[in-house]
């Protein structure tokens, strides 16, 4: 956060920068609660379900306030292959979701499109919306789940102020912009 | 020949191609003027009544060997197990059972590539409205009288269809266009023609992101006020292709896309499809594999049922049941992924047996999981068996009847919550259950409470089959002997010549599953879950058809909420357990 701590401790006051302390104060309290939406269509979204169950529990993670409504999540969970049938209805629930979000491809076939390489099967659901973390397995372990997440809370601690917009281009290489807002 | 094939012979005259028995399965081949007349006949007035129609499907056989099918072929049936009776390109494939006497009968009809185009059956059946549009996408059949034919799993502007052996499995198609509009199969229900087109009703789209659909559902409702007048269901949202990937993989290869059709219970999958093709190839197990498979499909069952039962329940606000029924869930696959390493899709299941035998650690933590159900079950049963809340919300609920049912190719719990004790563990011999002392569970009401409590009952009849199995587990090797599925020992590969040409070529080709085709039935944890495999004998499936039961099941879905209010749909289609990846496939 960039405080000097020799005052913090000696004096009862710190020194630091403005935007530092709001920017690491925004990330940290972002990082530790993250809403997430689990989009989850297949396996994987069993297996999501197996995640916020009591054995494995993600609320140590700050991230078991499950959301069905884009407007209140932050953290959008791929959990399943996406098909070209569900692609638009993907693209816009993302669309739906407010700045700042993330997003996790959980499993391979949310990251590639795992072994359906096929005639219906979107070859990765960054063909569709940008994505932060993409966390491997057929489905996942839950404890892999966890890695992901404290790798995006990594990456969120190191986001800069106003960058996160900026950083992150979709790529929409084959959907129209507004594809599934039309109806 | 047997009295019935004499009988369609001399009802259908000239339009009556030919029949052949293979692997104790029954087909007649008939041409398409003879199709509905034939089928309404075999319902209702043959003497076995075919009263449940099983499965409908298409196959292709595009690059079947024409000296081995059509016309040039002076193979006989022993030699080709049906497959010579091929005239034209297309085939489209009807399973029919008999309820009351248990018989199975498949009706071929080959359909011209010219002109495909033959009677829909879906006035004689329910279950054939959804089957027929399934073929329509997929092979391009048209089915004339059908009520709404459109396509049903791939995106409605797809061009070409994508089970035709001509169709490039990698060929993409995206959805660009936004014409996935259900408006029209709505219809103008509730609209005043006089007031130019004005309804009272108000349309409201449920799913597909929807948390009550589960992800992928999606339906389209007219209400008036809460009530549901008129409902439409669009489904295919996880359409991934299986039957596709399929007939691109040998026979062995397919068995890690079974896994990914009912997801809550992979083993249950690979068993019935190993079953499946075993029958096909003629092949049988050793006791002591039969017995691990009765271990792992109940144990799958259990699992599917705690699934199903927590999300229901989730579904309806009981937030509680899910933490103990998944603490179950958990236990159950902490002794799964010890015996196969994977929690949820196993790949477990081997053609000719299973891929490792079980250890003392399995047996212990399946003895832990048996000793821990009942507390856990009594658990989630104290809160709902006598909560007033709880019941108001599935009592009388989406009810359906028998008759309906069966005609919808409803089977399985659902079926059972309608008082039927059917139960393809029972009903059919030599589906490795003979022997097993347990009750088929029913429940006479037909409504979402009954289906919720058949899931209830079933898990502790799974646990006595369990302890029974887990008790006589008979001693011997866990894989077949025949080296036409198993490779040889790895000291016999490197000691003689026959034995290592036989792992080449196993390596190498695969599985060569004889030609022929079969049908093998298996109780999954929805109800009949079928697999119709056909081979020509090049190592490669000409079709795998999975038979879904949740297909079935989810067809009278609109039928079952008419009339009832939108948080009654929630209610039904939890109880319905509709697993998308076997629906969709």
């Amino acid at each position: 956060m960039g405080v000097n701590t020799y005052y913090a401790n000696r004096q009862g006051f710190f020194l630091t920068r403005l935007d530092q302390m709001t920017n690491g104060l925004t990330n940290w309290g972002r990082e530790n609660s993250l809403w997430p939406y689990p989009f989850g269509t297949a396996c994987c979204g069993i297996e999501f379900m197996g995640v916020v169950s009591n054995t494995h529990d993600v609320s140590r993670f700050g991230a078991e306030l499950v959301r069905f409504s884009p407007r209140q999540a932050d953290l959008l969970v791929v959990a399943g292959t996406i098909t070209h049938k569900m692609a638009p209805v993907l693209r816009r629930i993302w669309n739906q979701m407010l700045e700042p979000k993330w997003c996790i491809a959980f499993g391979v076939c949310a990251s590639s499109g795992g072994f359906y390489e096929n005639y219906s099967v979107v070859q990765g659901i960054d063909h569709i919306i940008p994505v932060d973390v993409y966390l491997p397995g057929c489905p996942p372990r839950p404890e892999a789940f966890f890695e992901a997440l404290m790798l995006l809370q990594k990456k969120i601690q190191q986001e800069k102020s106003g960058s996160h917009d900026v950083l992150r281009t979709p790529q929409m290489a084959h959907l129209r912009p507004d594809a599934g807002e039309s109806r | 020949m047997s009295q019935l094939v004499a009988d369609i012979h001399e009802r259908c005259g000239a339009d009556f191609v030919g029949s052949h028995e293979h692997r104790g399965d029954l087909t007649v081949v008939v041409r398409p003027a003879a199709l509905l007349p034939l089928l309404s006949w075999l319902r209702d007035r043959s003497v076995d009544r075919y009263d449940f129609l099983a499965d409908l499907c298409g196959v292709d056989g595009l690059h079947l060997d024409p000296f081995v099918m059509g016309s040039q072929s002076s193979l006989k049936a022993s030699e080709t197990g049906g497959l010579h009776i091929w005239p034209e390109r297309f085939q489209v494939v009807y399973h029919l059972k008999s309820m009351g006497t248990g018989k199975r009968l498949r009706v071929k009809v080959p359909v011209p590539e010219s002109n495909p185009e033959i009677d829909s059956i879906s006035s004689l059946f329910a279950a054939a409205d959804w089957a027929e549009r399934e073929v329509f996408d997929m092979y391009g059949i048209r089915f004339r009288g059908h009520p709404n034919l459109k396509r049903i799993l791939c995106i409605h502007s797809f061009k070409g269809h994508a089970l035709r052996k001509d169709y490039f499995i990698k060929d993409q198609q995206w959805l660009l266009e936004d014409n996935e509009a259900l408006m029209d199969e709505l219809g103008d229900v509730g609209e005043n023609a006089d007031d130019g087109g004005f309804s009272e009703l108000i349309p409201l789209n449920i799913g597909p992101a929807h948390p009550a659909t589960h992800g992928v559902l999606r339906s389209l409702v007219k209400l008036d006020g809460e009530v549901i007048v008129k409902s439409v269901q669009e489904i295919g949202y996880l359409h991934r292709g299986f039957e596709k990937h399929s007939e691109n993989s040998n026979w062995t290869q397919v068995v890690p896309y079974t896994d990914r059709l009912n997801y809550c219970s992979a083993m249950l999958n690979n068993v019935a499809y190993c079953r499946a093709v075993e029958k096909l190839l003629g092949i049988d197990v050793p006791p002591r594999t039969t017995a691990i498979r009765v271990i792992i499909s109940e144990i799958s069952r259990i699992i599917d049922h705690c699934v199903c039962l927590a999300a229901c329940l989730v579904d309806l606000g009981a937030l509680t049941n899910f933490w103990w029924l998944f603490a179950l869930r958990e236990r159950a696959y902490e002794a799964l992924e010890g015996l196969c390493g994977a929690r949820l899709t196993s790949t477990y299941v081997r053609i000719g047996g299973v891929a490792d035998d079980l250890d003392a650690l399995f047996i212990g933590r399946v003895r832990k999981l048996l000793a821990e159900m009942p507390a856990a079950m009594g658990d989630v049963l104290k809160l709902i068996e006598k909560n007033r809340i709880f019941l108001d919300r599935v009592k009388g609920v989406g009810v359906i009847d028998t008759r309906t049912a069966l005609s919808h190719g409803w089977t399985g719990p659902c079926l059972r919550a309608t008082g039927m004790a059917y139960d393809l563990r029972r009903a059919e011999p030599g589906s490795g259950y003979d022997g097993y002392d347990f009750d088929v569970a029913t429940r006479p009401d037909g409504d979402s409470w009954s289906r919720l409590m058949v899931r209830f009952d079933e898990m502790i009849q799974s646990m006595r089959i369990i302890e029974q199995a887990l008790d006589k587990l008979p001693a011997g090797p866990v894989l077949s002997d025949d080296r036409r599925v198993m490779m040889p020992n790895k000291e016999e590969v490197y000691s003689s010549i026959e034995s290592l040409m036989n792992h080449f070529v196993l390596v190498y080709d695969g599985i060569k599953v004889p030609m022929g085709e079969s049908y093998a039935a298996f109780e999954g944890a929805n109800g009949e879950l079928g697999f119709y495999t056909v081979s020509d004998g090049t190592g490669r499936p000409v079709r795998v058809r999975c038979r879904p039961p949740c297909f079935y099941l989810y067809s009278a879905f609109g039928r079952l909420i008419q009339g009832a209010m939108v948080s009654d749909a929630v209610a039904v289609l939890g109880t319905l357990n509709v697993i998308a990846g076997e629906l969709d496939r």
